[in-house]
C-alpha cells in the first residue's frame, strides 16, 4: 500500500506536464499575490483582490470578444481590476469605512455585476497562442515549465523585478513600507499616509485585474462567472506564506499552483481519488499552510489598522 | 487612551458619532442622496440592457408582497437571513469578521439532515435536537477559524472564507456517499443526488395567515434578534464583547481576554449561521432535502443584511425582510426579461451606499472637533 503511494507520487512529481501546469496555475496566483503584497506592505489586507480578479477576467473577456485582440483584453482587464481598487481604496482610506466591510461588499457587488452583464453579453474568447522561447525552453524540466507557455504568461516575469524595484528601491516604495510599519511616524515626516495606501491598492488592483485577464485569455480560454472561486483569498494566503517578502510570495503562489496542478495531474496519470476531496485540496492546503506559517513571520506592524491622524 | 479615542476607534459602528456636529437635516439629506444614487444606478443598469425599470419595480413588488402567498415566502426567506445577520452582528461587535456563514450554514443543515433522516425517535425531539446540533455544528466550524486566529494568528477573514469552499465539498461528499446522507430510496422523485427528505414529524410548524404560509422560524428569529440586542447592550458579556471590538488593548487592561471572548464571539457567530441552516432545512428549503447548492447565497446575503443594518440587531429585522423581498421579488423578473442577478447588484450597492453618510459625518465631526480644539488652545 505504502509503496503504491510512493510510486504514484514519484510518477506525478516527475511528470513534466505537472510543472508546466503548476506555472500556468501558479502564474495566475502570482499576478494577484504580487499586487496584494504591495497593498499589504502599505497596511491594507485588500480582500477585494477577489473582486479585482473577477472584474479583470470579465473585462478582459468582453474586450477580447469585441476587438479580437489579446493585448486590448489584457489592458481592459487591468482597468477592470483597477475600478474595484478605486472603490476599495477611496471608501476605506478616504472615507475611512472599515476595509473588510468595503472589501466583502465590493466582492459581492462584482459577482452581481458580472453575473448580470454576463447574461447579456456572453463573451466568447480563445486562448492566446503558446510561445516557445528559443534555447530557454530546451532546459530540462524547468525550460518547458517556464518558457513554453502562452505568451501572456511572460508578462509576469518583468513584473517581478519591477515590483521589487518599486517596493524596495524607489522613494514611493520606501514611503509605502513606512506607511505600513509606522503610519504615525510617516505622517509626521510629511507622507500622506492614506494617499500612499490608496496608491498601493491601485497597484495591487491593476495587477489583479491583469491576473484575471490572464486567467481567461492566457490560461483557460473561456469565461465563467465562478472561475475565480475564492482564489483571490489564496493569493492573500500566498503573501502570508511568503512572510511579506517578494520571493516568498512568488514561491507561495507557485506552491498553491503546484497543489492545483497535482489535483489535475492525478486523473490524467490514471489515479482515481474522491472528486470532493480533490476539489477541497487547494483550500485545505492553504489553510494548513496558513496555520503553520503565519506566526513564523513578522507582518507589517500596521497591517489592517486604519490610520486617522491623532489616534494611535 | 481617552473615551473619545475609544469612540473613534469603534469598528463596529463604523463612524456613528456620539456627539453630533452635523445637523439632522443634512444627515437625512445624505441618506436620501445615497439611496437615491443606488436607485438611479440600478435603473440605469436595467435601462442599458434595453428594459423598463418601471416594469422591473412592479414585478419585484408583486413577487415580494402583492401576489397571493408571496409575503409568506418573503418571511420564510427572511428567517435564515436574519439569523445569519445576527451572528455577523455578534462577530463584528467584537471586531471579528466571520465571512464564512455560507459554510457554517451548510454544516448546520447537514447536522439537521443527519438527525432527521438517520436517527429514530419522536418527531419533536428529533426536530429540537437537530436544530440544536445544527447550531453546534455551525459553531464548531467557526471554532476552527477561532482556533486558527488565537493560536496561530491566522486572520479570520481569510480562514472562514476558505472553510466555505471546504464545506461545499464536505456536503458534496456526504450526499454522494451511501453510508452518510445519500438518499438510497430507489423511488426518489428525480435522479439528482440529494439526502433523503426529512420525515413529516421533523418539519417546523407552519403559520397560515390570509393564504400566506411561513414557519415559526421567523418568529423565533425575531425573538432572537431582540435577545441579541438585549445581551449586547445590557449584559456584562455584551459589554466585554463591545470593548474588545473597540480596542483590544483597552480590553486587556480591564481584564477582557481577547482569546476567550473573541473565540466565543466567533463560535456564537457560527452557531447562528448553523442554526439558520438547520431552520432552512426543517422549514422546507429544497423540499426538505440537503443538496449541493442548498445554501443558495443565503449566507452571503445575511452577511450583507448585518452590514446594511449597521450591526444593529433590531434594525436587521426590517433589513432582512427587505433583502428577502428583493429575492422573492426576483422570482417574478422573468416576465420583464431582466436577469434576476440585478437584485444581487442592488443589495451590494445598498450596503456600499449606506457606508457613505456616516463616513462623511465622521470626517466632518473630526474636522469641527479639531477646529474647536485649536480655538480652545489659542
Amino acid at each position: 500500500m505504502i509503496s503504491d503511494i510512493l510510486t504514484a507520487l514519484t510518477d506525478i512529481f516527475t511528470s513534466p506536464t505537472m510543472y508546466s501546469s503548476a506555472v500556468r496555475l501558479g502564474g495566475f496566483l502570482a499576478f494577484a499575490a504580487l499586487g496584494e503584497l504591495v497593498a499589504e506592505k502599505a497596511g491594507t489586507i485588500n480582500i477585494s483582490v477577489e473582486g479585482s480578479l473577477l472584474a479583470g477576467a470579465f473585462a478582459g473577456a468582453v474586450s477580447y470578444d469585441v476587438t479580437g485582440s489579446t493585448w486590448i483584453g489584457l489592458f481592459f482587464g487591468m482597468l477592470g481590476g483597477l475600478l474595484v481598487g478605486i472603490v476599495q481604496a477611496n471608501m476605506s482610506h478616504r472615507l475611512s469605512a472599515d476595509q473588510f466591510v468595503v472589501g466583502i461588499t465590493a466582492n459581492v457587488l462584482v459577482v452581481g455585476l458580472v453575473g448580470y452583464f454576463n447574461g447579456v453579453l456572453d463573451p466568447m474568447t480563445r486562448r492566446a497562442s503558446v510561445l516557445e522561447v528559443p534555447f530557454l525552453s530546451e532546459i530540462p524540466v524547468l525550460g518547458p515549465a517556464l518558457f513554453a507557455q502562452t505568451w501572456p504568461t511572460y508578462l509576469l516575469y518583468p513584473l517581478i523585478p519591477l515590483t521589487w524595484w518599486v517596493l524596495y528601491k524607489s522613494r514611493w516604495g520606501l514611503e509605502v513600507r513606512a506607511v505600513g510599519e509606522n503610519p504615525q511616524a510617516a505622517d509626521v515626516s510629511g507622507i500622506d499616509v492614506n494617499k500612499r495606501r490608496r496608491e498601493a491598492i491601485y497597484y495591487g488592483a491593476i495587477l489583479a485585474g491583469l491576473g484575471g485577464a490572464f486567467l481567461v485569455l492566457g490560461q483557460v480560454g473561456s469565461f465563467d462567472t465562478g472561475m475565480v472561486g475564492g482564489r483571490g483569498f489564496i493569493a492573500i494566503a500566498a503573501v502570508y506564506f511568503g512572510g511579506w517578502t517578494l520571493i516568498g510570495t512568488l514561491f507561495g503562489g507557485l506552491l498553491f499552483g503546484l497543489a492545483d496542478a497535482f489535483r489535475l495531474a492525478l486523473p490524467v496519470l490514471g489515479y482515481r481519488l474522491n472528486a470532493h476531496s480533490m476539489a477541497a485540496l487547494p483550500y485545505a492546503l492553504t489553510l494548513l499552510v496558513m496555520y503553520f506559517i503565519t506566526k513564523e513571520f513578522r507582518q507589517p506592524a500596521a497591517l489592517s489598522r486604519p490610520f486617522v491622524r491623532g489616534l494611535r | 487612551m481617552t473615551e473619545k479615542d475609544l469612540v473613534d476607534m469603534d469598528i463596529a459602528d463604523v463612524g456613528i458619532p456620539r456627539r453630533r456636529y452635523t445637523s439632522g437635516i443634512e444627515n437625512m439629506l445624505l441618506y436620501v442622496l445615497s439611496i437615491g444614487g443606488v436607485l438611479i444606478i440600478s435603473a440605469l443598469l436595467v435601462a442599458v440592457t434595453g428594459n423598463s425599470w418601471q416594469k422591473v419595480f412592479m414585478a419585484l413588488l408583486n413577487g415580494a408582497f402583492l401576489a397571493p402567498g408571496r409575503w409568506g415566502d418573503t418571511l420564510t426567506i427572511a428567517t435564515p437571513m436574519l439569523l445569519v445577520a445576527l451572528g455577523m452582528v455578534v462577530g463584528v461587535r467584537a471586531g471579528l469578521f466571520n465571512i464564512g456563514q455560507e459554510g457554517q450554514l451548510l454544516m448546520g443543515a447537514m447536522a439537521m439532515a443527519f438527525v432527521g433522516t438517520k436517527l429514530e425517535g419522536p418527531g419533536v425531539i428529533l426536530l429540537v435536537g437537530g436544530l440544536i446540533l445544527g447550531a453546534l455544528s455551525g459553531g464548531a466550524y467557526a471554532g476552527l477559524a477561532a482556533m486558527m486566529r488565537y493560536k496561530r494568528g491566522v486572520p479570520e477573514v481569510i480562514s472562514t472564507l476558505l472553510l466555505v469552499f471546504i464545506a461545499f465539498q464536505i456536503v458534496g461528499y456526504a450526499i454522494t456517499t451511501d453510508w452518510l446522507l445519500r438518499d438510497l430510496d430507489p423511488n426518489r422523485p428525480n435522479k439528482a443526488v440529494t439526502s433523503a427528505s426529512l420525515p413529516e414529524g421533523v418539519h417546523l410548524p407552519v403559520i397560515r395567515v390570509f393564504g400566506n404560509e411561513f414557519h415559526i422560524g421567523f418568529v423565533i428569529s425575531v425573538v432572537l434578534a431582540i435577545l441579541v440586542a438585549y445581551v449586547l447592550s445590557r449584559t456584562i458579556w455584551g459589554f466585554k464583547l463591545r470593548v474588545l471590538g473597540h480596542n483590544v488593548k483597552v480590553a486587556q487592561m480591564i481584564g477582557v481576554g481577547a482569546e476567550r471572548v473573541g473565540s466565543l464571539a466567533l463560535i456564537v457567530s457560527g452557531s447562528f449561521a448553523g442554526f439558520a441552516g438547520a431552520v432552512m432545512l426543517a422549514g422546507g428549503s429544497s423540499n426538505f432535502r440537503l443538496t449541493t447548492g442548498f445554501s443558495t447565497n443565503i449566507g452571503w446575503q445575511g452577511l450583507l443584511v448585518a452590514l446594511v443594518a449597521r450591526t444593529n440587531p433590531v434594525a436587521a429585522i426590517p433589513m432582512a425582510v427587505l433583502f428577502a423581498a428583493l429575492r422573492t421579488g426576483a422570482g417574478f423578473l422573468a416576465s420583464t426579461g431582466v436577469d434576476r442577478k440585478i437584485v444581487d447588484v442592488v443589495q451590494a450597492l445598498l450596503v456600499l451606499a449606506l457606508l457613505i453618510p456616516p463616513a462623511i459625518q465622521l470626517i466632518r465631526e473630526r474636522r469641527s472637533a479639531r477646529a474647536a480644539a485649536s480655538e480652545g488652545a489659542s
